[in-house]
């Protein structure tokens, strides 16, 4: 299949977006990446390097796969029956689909958090944070109380919640409550942490608090964000890809992709022109 | 107000009309209301009927008694009220993990056409009339070995209880938010734990209702038991002997010629109702506290 995507092959389009002669660690590496649901193809040859402790904002309308790419990055789109892939997906080097790696192990590496806050109802908020640890077998109560503390201090919930970690998970707000489910992805030590439309639920105020912890996190994690609010990917992301009718039309610094796109679809659809 | 509208309005009713109509609905409404309590009316009668014909046969002694040979009086059904949780207590461990596991497969691990299948299976077996369980487990259980037991008879009941929990679970299940298996597997949990830790739990409610349902349901059963668990007058010392059981005994009671034994079968059968209600009342708490989250 010949190149599509001209910002990615034509190597001089605009300086940053010359990914490989950056020194940067390099998260996931993807090349030729297909995805498809039953006849359906959802993915068309996707290639795109993901910078490490970076935020990269993936943007695109309704429908653009964007959403199904996140969730190939920890294979949870093998839920849906008939899904079927090609292509390379590594990260940090190791391939992710390769035969002998369970998705378990994948998914403990790159944790999710979801457009709808989802809190365990049975459980109560300390709990939520350490049911992913728990049940991968860890039962040393000093560890789990550091975990506990610092999953909540990096989802800036601690303050909020220190003193009521026996309430149940689902009786904080919306905004909490999706604090906690971040607290509670942070909390298996993941190396990249997906985020899925995190704040499309959210008031503008609870909004500002998710992407604040945006910018404290991406010091340690490989932060990637669906977002539909363009907005939102300017000013929390450092790289931002635009995705269109499952293929990657434009990728780039965040800065330039807005500024100064490269493509007419994405110059189009960052100025509201569609999507 | 008839004759302000009909200013404003050439469509507006008359009052006849308007009276007429206001008739017409209330007339329609008190016909309504009367075929609910025509439905109603069963229930009431029954409780009414039970009360007033087997209260007075209630005593002590009926918990606590075996029953007297005909022509003695008092007595009491302690061995069928016994045999009849005993009973149950075996269809429980029967039908709950079986339909539970089921259950769990349909909603969680079947593909599309299997679980048509095995819905449709369930669905039949839900409508196989209760005296045919009674027939399987005398096949598999009395022939063989050749004697009535309470093992025959809690089979016949277990297997009548697999379907509904199959089916009821599965219900709850699929009401568990997909998100919760996408978060706790995005977790790096392994699937069977999500399932049991978080999917189960989650629904537990719901599973403990149906399986109440179930024991509701085949708690009043006769026909399985006739010839599995056959019935028994005495104490049954093993599982492996004839054990009595509530509907059993109203059922002799009821078709015996004595006066005495159709008191006590009333009076059974107001215990047994009690039982059966009281199950249902338990059903309908925790339903409702479970709505309420």
């Amino acid at each position: 299949m010949p190149p599509q995507t001209p910002t990615r092959s034509t190597p001089d389009s605009s300086g940053p977006i010359n990914l490989a002669s950056s020194q940067e660690e390099i998260a996931f590496d993807i090349k030729g990446f297909n995805l498809w649901y039953g006849a359906h193809q959802a993915l068309h040859e996707i290639d795109i390097q993901i910078p490490a402790r970076k935020v990269t904002a993936i943007i695109g309308p309704s429908g653009c796969g964007k959403s199904t790419f996140l969730r190939a990055l920890n294979r949870l789109h093998e839920l849906t029956p008939g899904t079927r892939l090609n292509g390379n997906l590594r990260l940090f080097g190791d391939d992710l689909y390769s035969a002998h790696v369970e998705p378990a192990v994948v998914r403990r590496r790159v944790g999710m958090v979801f457009q709808k806050s989802n809190p365990f109802p049975t459980l109560s908020i300390g709990e939520n944070v350490l049911v992913g640890l728990r049940l991968n077998g860890i039962r040393d109560s000093s560890v789990l109380q550091e975990r506990l503390e610092y999953s909540l201090r990096m989802a800036a919930l601690w303050d909020e919640v220190k003193d009521v970690l026996k309430r149940p998970g689902v009786s904080l707000s919306g905004g909490q409550q999706q604090r906690l489910c971040i607290a509670r992805a942070l909390a298996v030590q993941p190396e990249v942490l997906l985020m899925d439309e995190p704040c499309s639920a959210l008031d503008p105020i609870a909004t500002a608090k998710i992407e604040e912890l945006i910018q404290v996190l991406r010091s340690k994690y490989t932060v990637v964000i669906v977002t539909h609010n363009m907005q939102q990917a300017s000013r929390c992301s450092d790289r931002t890809a635009f995705f269109y009718l499952g293929r990657l039309i434009e990728y780039g610094e965040t800065r330039s992709l807005f500024m100064n796109p490269s493509n007419p679809q994405t110059e189009a659809y960052v100025s509201g022109r569609f999507g | 107000m008839a004759e302000i509208l009909a200013v404003h309005s050439t469509f507006a009713p008359t009052a006849a009309q308007q009276a007429w109509r206001r008739w017409y609905s209330r007339g329609v409404s008190v016909l309504l209301s009367l075929c609910a309590l025509l439905v109603m009316a069963p229930l009431f009668l029954v409780v009414w009927f039970l009360i007033s014909k087997g209260a007075s046969a209630l005593d002590w002694n009926f918990f606590t008694q075996l029953p007297k040979p005909s022509g003695e009086p008092g007595g009491g059904m302690a061995n069928a009220i016994v045999g009849t949780f005993v009973l149950l207590g075996m269809a429980g461990i029967i039908g709950v993990p079986l339909g539970v596991m089921g259950g769990v497969y349909l909603a969680e691990y079947a593909s599309p056409r299997m679980n048509r299948f095995i819905r449709f299976s369930a669905d039949v077996l839900n409508g196989v009339p209760s005296i045919v369980w009674g027939m399987v487990a005398y096949a598999m259980l009395v022939v063989p070995f050749k004697g009535y037991s309470a093992y025959a008879g809690g089979v016949a009941l277990g297997l009548m209880m697999i379907p509904l929990v199959i089916r009821t679970t599965e219900e709850v299940l699929v009401l568990v938010p997909q998100s919760y298996r996408e978060a706790a597997l995005a977790l790096g949990i392994s699937q069977w734990k999500v399932i049991v830790i978080i999917v189960l739990r989650t629904a537990l409610a719901g599973i403990i209702t149906g399986v109440l349902v179930a024991l509701a349901r085949v708690a009043g059963e006769t026909a399985p038991l006739l010839f599995t668990a056959l019935g028994n007058n005495f104490w049954a010392h093993s599982l492996s002997q004839p054990i009595s059981a509530m509907p059993l005994q109203i059922f002799n009671y009821a078709i015996s010629p004595y006066e005495d034994w159709h008191r006590q079968a009333w009076a059974g059968a107001l215990v047994l109702m009690a039982i059966i209600l009281t199950l249902n009342l338990v059903v309908r708490f925790m339903s409702r506290d479970r709505t309420r989250r």
